[in-house]
């Protein structure tokens, strides 16, 4: 077991750097585990950390059909915030914020989680009393919260264009301090080298084609590498939840993939020290330590699988990004690419038993997974091990929409796009 | 991504708005079995691949329409005006 500290570094430094185990194995599959996870994502991988950690599982595999951290972990903008309103959301999220910041100490891996603050601008009255409504939530709740006004705004983001002509002026807005980023690859190593070093196998293009059921219940799964028995299958596969449950005779979930743009500029100096978000659009924006400007902006707004998306959200997202900040104007675009978002009926995910016997689901995460990735996996490792959600994602169960009792922190109704 | 409305020609998407999956059938309004309208609301098929949605040309128009689309390549099969059935 190789532990990262400054002595290994030294006492590496010392061969030059060429012995360097790698973070984790590449085993085989075994014929039989006790726990299957469908999905080496971010999710899937600590899901089966927090299995062996938290709950002692001792045989574990994570199934990922290309290579871990490739699909929306290795996509997403790097946001990490606990700043919601709906009580079952703000107190999942912020258990996750807690984990976050013990993260990089509990994985001996830098994750370089950054808490340099989330800023949600307000541009009207109404705009500004709707965020202190959401903040006094959070404070109820004992999640951190702070309503900034426009002086405190113009001197924590200089370069926001503050002026009383602006299209959308800034009256003030909501900040979450212990909101920040992450580096999204190394918290998916991270996990995956913490997983393996307490006896996961990670098994890579390994790609689930069909569950193994015995009366109903799940007893194992097909793969390209061959089939594996199990006895708990739990899926974590984003985008093509529908696609793998409906191998298991759930032919039907509250769920729309649909599609979600990202983009990267040019490395610049640093500009922008936080993380700030529009109030009059919806785009988000902050600094990568390499400098370059991490962005988005709204879904395309139609089911897709394409993983790339279409030029009317490209000048949407560079519009709200120039209003906000109007030197943006000069900079290049580096980076652009798409993802698949799993979008729920209520915007809202799911961690939860499902009607087939020892098959669980975790999915539904809209664009909002990134944050989620400890908290999701504490729980849905919680989940499967005692086979009952824990209090924290109780309220993420499958069958709320059937049972009347849907999350909706938009209110938009069942309508994904508006999610 | 183009959309060709069969009153207004070939448009880009973003002059409609998507209306969602329009495989699903809405349920008589006397329909008193809740799992029928909880499928109706909320249960999709989502598929990787060849899906019948709603586009409505809000921007032109204004008239709702069935698209055969993929959502794989994004490749539009069809479009036909939604059959409002005898008047």
């Amino acid at each position: 077991m190789s532990h990262y500290s400054i002595f290994s570094l030294l006492k590496h430094a010392l061969s030059g750097h060429k012995n360097w185990r790698e973070a984790w194995r590449s085993p085989a599959p075994k014929s039989s585990y006790d726990v299957i996870i469908v999905g080496g994502g971010g999710h899937g991988l600590a899901t089966a950390y927090y299995l062996a950690s938290e709950h002692n599982v001792k045989n574990i595999a994570v199934l990922e059909k290309g290579w871990i951290g490739g699909g929306n972990m290795g996509r997403n903008t790097t946001i990490v915030r606990s700043n919601y309103m709906l009580p079952d959301n703000t107190h999942f999220y912020e258990k996750g914020m807690q984990l976050w910041e013990e993260l990089s100490q509990s994985l001996n891996y830098n994750v370089m989680f950054s808490q340099r603050g989330v800023i949600n601008l307000a541009h009207t009255p109404g705009q500004l009393d709707a965020y202190a409504r959401r903040g006094n939530a959070m404070r109820i709740a004992g999640v951190d919260a702070e309503l900034l006004d426009r002086a405190e705004i113009a001197r924590r983001c200089p370069g926001l264009d503050m002026s009383e002509t602006a299209r959308f002026p800034i009256v003030g807005g909501l900040c979450q301090p212990r909101g920040g980023t992450a580096r999204h690859d190394a918290v998916a190593w991270g996990y995956a080298r913490a997983a393996d070093q307490l006896g996961v196998d990670i098994i890579e293009k390994c790609q689930v084609t069909g569950f193994r059921r015995e009366n109903g219940a799940v007893v194992g799964v097909e793969t390209t590498r061959g089939a594996i028995t199990a006895k708990k299958v739990g899926v974590a596969v984003a985008g093509h939840t529908s696609q793998v449950m409906q191998m298991a005779g759930l032919e039907r979930l509250p769920i729309e993939s649909h599609l979600l743009q990202a983009f990267v500029s040019e490395p610049v100096k640093p500009l922008i020290d936080t993380v700030v978000t529009f109030g009059a659009g919806h785009l988000y924006i902050s600094q990568s330590n390499k400098g370059g400007l991490v962005f988005g902006g709204d879904m395309d707004g139609y089911n897709s699988f394409a993983q790339r998306g279409n030029l009317p959200v490209v000048e949407d997202v560079a519009s709200c990004a120039m209003t906000m900040f109007p030197s943006l104007g000069k900079l290049r675009l580096l980076r652009h690419w798409g993802g698949i978002m799993d979008m729920s009926m209520d915007g809202t995910p799911i961690i939860s038993k499902t009607p087939v016997e020892n098959l669980f689901l975790n999915g539904g995460w809209c664009y909002g997974g990134f944050k989620a990735t400890p908290a999701s996996g504490w729980c849905f490792a919680h989940t499967i091990a005692t086979g009952q959600p824990h209090d924290l994602n109780a309220g993420f169960s499958l069958d709320r929409f059937e049972r009347g009792y849907t999350i909706d922190e938009k209110g938009v109704g069942p309508v994904p796009r508006l999610h | 991504m183009k959309i060709h409305c069969p009153f207004c020609g070939a448009r880009d998407h973003s002059e409609f708005t998507y209306s969602g999956d329009a495989s699903v059938v809405r349920p008589d309004h006397g329909e008193q079995d809740q799992e029928v309208w909880h499928a109706y609301v909320y249960q999709r098929s989502n598929p990787k691949g060849v899906h019948q949605e709603y586009w409505h040309h809000t921007a032109g128009c204004r008239k709702f329409l069935v698209v055969e689309r993929d959502t794989l390549t994004h490749k539009v099969a069809s479009v036909k005006l939604v059959n409002r059935g005898a008047l």
